[in-house]
């Protein structure tokens, strides 16, 4: 029923995934297996995000609600609450009261931003190496101790309570910071582009030229200009903003690129080196890139897009690639 | 059955294999580095990309399984840039030094350098000014070569050990020894390590210095397992015998007197027959364990000490044979035992720690001696050879010298995991007059971790076990602590396959290379005439003529350990 109700929704992974929530209930609800997980994921990590952070903050019964829903829908055994140090501090009181009775354990997610990563939060929750695993298999048909796991993040679970009353208007979240007059984070409809959305905040600043944007994460977001504005956010919804007089493009990346080589796990080669590259020749760059460092860095990008072991790398190399692109 | 294609080529194939498997068995070629049969595939050199249709990025050839009407690509100009790029990044955290590699013969990283056209050094080496650690007197760990795959991390747990682990980040991880734990000196990290990190201790710099004694007579003696596998390095195809190439080649490179730890080996299962022999006789026969694996004593010692007292007193066969040469072989030939330098080529590097063990020692006219001065690996007696000039294929067959130079067949099986119980098994049986046909307990014999067998004498039945892998050896060491009576014999050898898988044997080394190494060994032995140690003659004259009582057996085939 829910399922049915998740489908017509066309809700989509908050986390940034973009993947048909209805999709991933099923494919877990419809495996048998003599348990089933669920997790709800508030490791939220990325630098400059704090939209899962306001949804706890303000609406955490509609979250557990969500959560309680997916234990019943998928026959699940056991649900954890997948928590950073902070939330965990914050709300463990209240979350104990809002669980009563039901299956929910809450566990706190040891630092560092890879242990939001799925698969490494299965390792994690069954003490082992903070680290992703090889997919396939997926976690929903081998998860936790190798059993389907449905694993949504806070938001999403916030999005199936609503789909479960009937109040889905069709909104998400949107996380705007940085250089801006009203940083925060705001619930409008998910088919808002940048622009109306920062129209709509006001935190369209002009003139437009002269500011930067990241889109998707303090660290792993694409670069975009102001020419770029006119389409809907796909991935997390996290808008920062820059000020071009402000800031200088490679000190930026030179921060993102020392933030991710501490956050990686090192298991692959393009990762694990090809970080390490990017910061050198980083490093290197006096004002603009030469010819031959723009090589290299396209070589690496070309890796770590094409061929790292996990999501974290996967898109590691855009917010260079865009930065590199439009901003020197 | 499913089918998929790969470069276009039609194949049907069962299903739950990974794509990397199934380019093999169609000998398909897909460069690949990090992964080993033996081991899980970690994914993480990223260089076995392969494209499938659908989806977006390549993938791993090693670690995705196929699926129904997968349509893949080994080959594009878009795998072929992202492998070479991997690989340059690769090398820039592998500081190389290949003039003293273990891989220089035989290194896939170079090889794939040169067919991916890939340029070794447009990145300095990031690990230029790590440090080589050194693990006791057996192994070596350059953590400047190191590619970070984990594949010894994996071994090392593999083996219930854990020594090697990822150690803390500060911006990497890197592999670090366990401050906690003790390594067993096993080497399997050095077999598993696709780019020579680690290596024997001593591996290149010191192999000379045997030759240097040359006041001293100078006296090899080489282990079972290696007339099947050290052809390998001379590029012989796997399992070639090269028993008299080998004494050839040794006596070329200026040994006075070449041996065959077989012979010793015979000694050994003798001595560990007696004690078999015994237990068919008791009615509550105690638990027996070999003794011959330097790392599964270790193992024991460090892990499960309580189980110390069981381990077998006969010393290795190496030992044995030391201690004969010092004194049985040094009175004949008029020598004193001081003048004797005592070299064992073996497949191992825990040999190299065993020597300096003061169990080792014995006592002659009342000094004290170690019979073995000097450790060769496999590796290192090849590359040895090799900087000598002497090609092995071109040596000159010579039989072994004697008295020991001529070994029972079951001395040779030694090399294989398996190959010490039958042994003893053989000579037990023999003893007790029960022995019919050589294969009395064929079924511990194979690559498998655990071989169970049972042996049975008028009504009377012992359980005996053959382990390879200090990890399958936990298991049979857990049921025993629950069940004590649940074997009487227990054999383990710490390597994979036993010996023949030793961290000292040429490198590569998997499941089919050691299988064919095995083989060869039962093959020498199907062909001798002599099949148990018991009927050695050489044996039986050096009982006769010296090893007469107990005091003098007990200085030099037998040993204690104690906590
Ligand atoms: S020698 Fe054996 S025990 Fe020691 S680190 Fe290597 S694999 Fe582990
Ligand atoms: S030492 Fe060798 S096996 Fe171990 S992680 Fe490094 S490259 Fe891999
Ligand atoms: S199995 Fe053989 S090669 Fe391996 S450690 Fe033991 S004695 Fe050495
Ligand atoms: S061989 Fe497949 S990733 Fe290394």
């Amino acid at each position: 029923m829910i399922i049915e109700q998740l489908k017509q929704s066309g809700l989509l992974g908050r986390s940034g995934s973009n993947f048909p929530v209805w999709k991933k209930w099923e494919a877990v609800k419809n495996i048998s297996a003599d348990k089933k997980f669920v997790i709800c994921n508030a490791s939220e990590g990325e630098p400059e995000v704090f939209k899962d952070a306001f949804i706890l903050e303000n609406y955490l019964p509609e979250v557990i609600d969500g959560v309680k829903i997916a234990l019943q829908e998928i026959g699940a055994s056991t649900a954890y609450i997948y928590l950073n140090k902070n939330f965990y501090l914050k709300y463990k009181n209240k979350l104990l009261q809002l669980i009563e009775n039901s299956p929910i354990e809450l566990f706190e997610k040891p630092s560092g931003y890879l242990a939001g990563e799925e698969t490494a939060i299965l390792s994690t929750i069954e003490g082992r190496r903070v680290e992703p695993r090889i997919k396939p298999p997926f976690p929903t048909e081998k998860g936790l101790w190798g059993k389907p796991t449905l694993i949504n993040n806070v938001e999403t679970f916030y999005w199936v309570n609503k789909i479960a009353k009937g109040e889905y208007s069709h909104n998400r979240f949107y996380c705007i910071s940085g250089d801006t007059p009203n940083p925060g984070v705001y619930e409008l409809p998910e088919t808002f582009t940048i622009k109306q959305t920062l129209e709509r905040t006001t935190n369209y600043q002009l003139p437009a030229t002269n500011y930067f944007y990241q889109i998707g994460g303090g660290a792993v977001g694409e670069i975009l200009l102001d020419t770029e504005l006119s389409q809907p956010i796909k991935g997390l919804a996290s808008i920062i903003i820059f000020n071009k007089e402000k800031e200088n493009p490679i000190d930026l990346m030179k921060n993102w690129v020392q933030f991710l080589m501490l956050q990686n796990c090192d298991q692959c080669a393009p990762c694990r080196e090809g970080l390490y590259r990017i910061n050198e020749i980083l490093q290197q760059i006096k004002e603009k890139p030469t010819e031959e460092q723009l090589k290299t860095l396209s070589d690496i990008f070309d890796v770590l897009e094409k061929s790292s072991l996990c999501p974290f790398g996967h898109t590691a190399y855009l917010p260079f690639k865009t930065a590199i692109e439009k901003l020197t | 059955m499913i089918q998929i294609t790969i470069n276009n080529k039609k194949i049907e194939t069962e299903k739950d294999k990974t794509i990397l498997e199934i380019a093999r068995e169609n000998n398909i070629y897909i460069p690949t580095l990090c992964f080993h049969s033996d081991l899980t595939a970690h994914a993480s050199c990223r260089l076995c990309l392969v494209s499938i249709k659908g989806i977006n990025n390549p993938q791993t050839a090693c670690s995705t399984i196929v699926e129904n009407g997968m349509e893949i690509e080994t080959e594009n100009p878009e795998i072929a840039k992202l492998r070479k790029t991997n690989l340059e990044l690769l090398f820039a955290q592998h500081k190389e030094e290949c003039s003293d590699c273990v891989l220089l013969y035989n290194c896939q990283f170079l090889k794939l350098a040169k067919e991916l056209n890939a340029n070794i050094s447009r990145f300095s080496d990031r690990k230029k000014d790590f440090p080589a650690i050194e693990f006791g007197p057996s192994v070596v760990f350059d953590s400047s070569k190191c590619i970070d795959c984990r594949n010894c991390v994996e071994v090392c747990q593999n083996q219930a050990v854990g020594y090697l682990e990822v150690g803390g980040k500060d911006s990497f991880y890197q592999i670090t020894p366990s401050p906690t734990k003790s390594c067993i000196y096993c080497g399997q990290c050095i077999a598993h390590c696709p780019v020579g990190a680690f290596e024997a201790k001593s591996e290149f710099e010191q192999i000379e210095e045997p030759l240097n004694n040359k006041n001293k007579i100078l006296v090899f003696q080489f282990a079972p397992s290696i007339r099947s596998s050290i052809g390998e390095e001379f590029e012989m195809p796997h399992g070639t015998i090269v028993t008299e190439q080998l004494v050839g080649a040794i006596k070329q490179l200026g040994a006075d007197y070449v041996f065959d730890v077989s012979v010793g080996a015979d000694f050994t299962t003798f001595e560990e027959a007696k004690e078999i022999v015994e237990k068919f006789k008791s009615n509550k026969p105690s638990l027996l364990m070999s003794s011959c694996c330097p790392s599964w004593v270790r193992f024991v010692e460090k892990y499960y000490p309580e189980f110390i007292p069981n381990i077998a007193t006969a010393k290795p066969p190496h030992i044995i044979l030391g201690g004969l040469i010092k004194t049985y072989w040094a009175s004949c030939e008029k020598i004193s035992p001081k003048k004797i330098f005592v070299v064992s080529v073996m497949p191992c590097v825990a040999k190299k720690y065993e020597i300096v063990r003061k169990e080792m020692l014995f006592k002659y006219n009342g000094t004290s001696y170690a019979p073995v001065d000097y450790v060769l690996t496999t590796r290192e007696l090849a590359y040895l050879l090799k900087k000598r000039g002497i090609d092995l294929a071109k040596a000159k067959p010579q039989k072994a010298d004697n008295p020991f130079g001529d070994p029972s067949g079951s001395g040779v099986i030694y090399g294989a995991s398996g190959g010490v119980m039958e042994s003893a098994i053989r000579t037990a049986l023999k003893i007790l007059g029960a022995y019919s046909a050589p294969s009395a307990v064929k079924s511990i014999r194979g690559q498998e971790g655990i071989k169970v067998s049972q042996v049975e004498i008028n009504g009377k039945i012992l359980n005996v076990a053959a382990v390879n892998g200090t990890g399958n050896a936990k298991i049979i060491l857990e049921q025993l602590r629950k069940n004590p009576g649940l074997y009487q014999c227990v054999e383990v050898m710490a390597c994979p396959g036993g010996c023949i898988g030793g961290g000292g044997q040429p490198l590569p080394n998997d499941k089919t290379i050691r299988t064919k190494r095995a083989q060869a060994l039962y093959d020498i032995d199907e062909q001798k005439k002599v099949r148990t140690a018991f009927d050695n003659p050489d044996l039986q004259k050096v009982y006769k003529e010296f090893l007469k009582n107990e005091k003098i057996i007990k200085q030099i085939c037998h040993t204690k350990y104690s906590l």
